[in-house]
């Protein structure tokens, strides 16, 4: 299935989870937070959160500014 | 800890909060922010770049000075409160600076967003620094929804064009009951130096830092303009005077 993270687009298997697509993505693993849909979704509920096609994943992190 | 600044009961040895923009390299903003001595510093949120670092936050780290996420680049309530959530859930602290902006050109605070998102956040039990217009009502407003901190501007974000209102400034100072810090606009240490002396409680300034030729030496400066305006507003200054009056007692020939 196609989802798309931090706007681009990669293809998961089938009943892939959150922690999937942030190893997909490379994504360190500290100091960063993830939205699924417009949603926060908590570290602790990566691995049971199932994504469906067309989601829409966004991995944040902190960067200088402000 | 003599003369602590105090933020929702937090106690911190400096007065002087600084961000991260606009630095060149991680190693020249190392060097500023160990000569600024702050405790307290912002970062902003940003996806993050697939197998990229967190090298800001692990400096932080490293230095021991607490992250203050920002929700920089906001325009609506409801994009600054999830920036927060995403703070919140990223850097594992509660605390946020409040940032909702009308547009790019101005970057001037959006009083109705702001209000909006400041009241969300602290029913969510955030600890809401909110960054504001000079503007003593809406201060007043922004202390009664509950913000730990209210942080007028001295000028529009990277102006470095200084206090344009400092009467506003001493309004707002003279009546918060919670921590008021000037933010944004500062351009050199007198500007710090100042604020101090209109009454607020810190100071933050990023980019008069950063963007400086010598960043570690005008950290050190805002670090100096800081102490002194903070000593300065305390000791009181003497009244102003129309005519001149003599320091020394009459004339030497009788």
């Amino acid at each position: 299935m196609n989802v798309t993270i931090n706007g681009q687009r990669y293809e998961l298997e089938e009943g892939a989870t959150l922690a999937d697509a942030l190893e997909r993505f490379q994504s360190p693993s500290r100091g960063v937070a993830v939205a699924l849909d417009g949603a926060v979704v908590p570290r602790d509920r990566w691995r049971d959160t199932e994504l469906t096609t067309a989601a829409t994943v966004e991995i944040v992190t902190a960067v200088q500014g402000g | 800890m003599d003369d602590p600044l105090v933020i929702a009961g937090h106690e911190f040895g400096s007065r002087l909060i600084t961000g991260t923009g606009g630095a060149a390299n991680l190693t020249a903003l190392e060097q500023a922010l160990i000569a600024s001595g702050t405790e307290l510093t912002t970062v902003a949120m940003r996806r993050a770049d697939a197998d990229g670092g967190t090298g800001v936050f692990d400096l932080l780290r490293r230095l021991g000075i607490a992250p203050l996420p920002n929700t920089a680049g906001c325009r609506s309530a409801a994009e600054a409160v999830l920036t927060a959530q995403l703070a919140r859930e990223a850097l594992e602290t509660n605390w946020i600076k409040l940032e909702v902006v009308i547009d790019e050109e101005t970057l001037l605070p959006d009083p109705v967003e702001l209000t909006d998102a400041a009241e969300q956040l602290v029913e969510q039990g955030f600890v809401v620094l909110a960054y504001t217009n000079d503007d003593p009502a809406l201060a007043t407003r922004l202390e009664q929804l509950g913000c730990a901190a209210v942080m007028p501007l001295g000028s529009p974000i990277g102006t470095g064009l200084g206090i344009r209102n400092p009467h506003n400034i001493e309004m707002i100072c003279s009546r918060a009951s919670v921590p008021i810090v000037l933010d944004a606009g500062i351009g050199t240490a007198s500007d710090a130096a100042f604020a101090m002396e209109l009454g607020c409680d810190a100071v933050l300034l990023a980019s008069a830092v950063t963007r400086a030729h010598d960043p570690e030496r005008m950290a050190a400066a805002m670090r100096s303009g800081v102490d002194a305006g903070r000593l300065a507003a305390r000791a009181g200054r003497i009244p102003r005077r129309y005519w001149a009056e003599a320091s020394s007692p009459g004339r030497p020939m009788g």
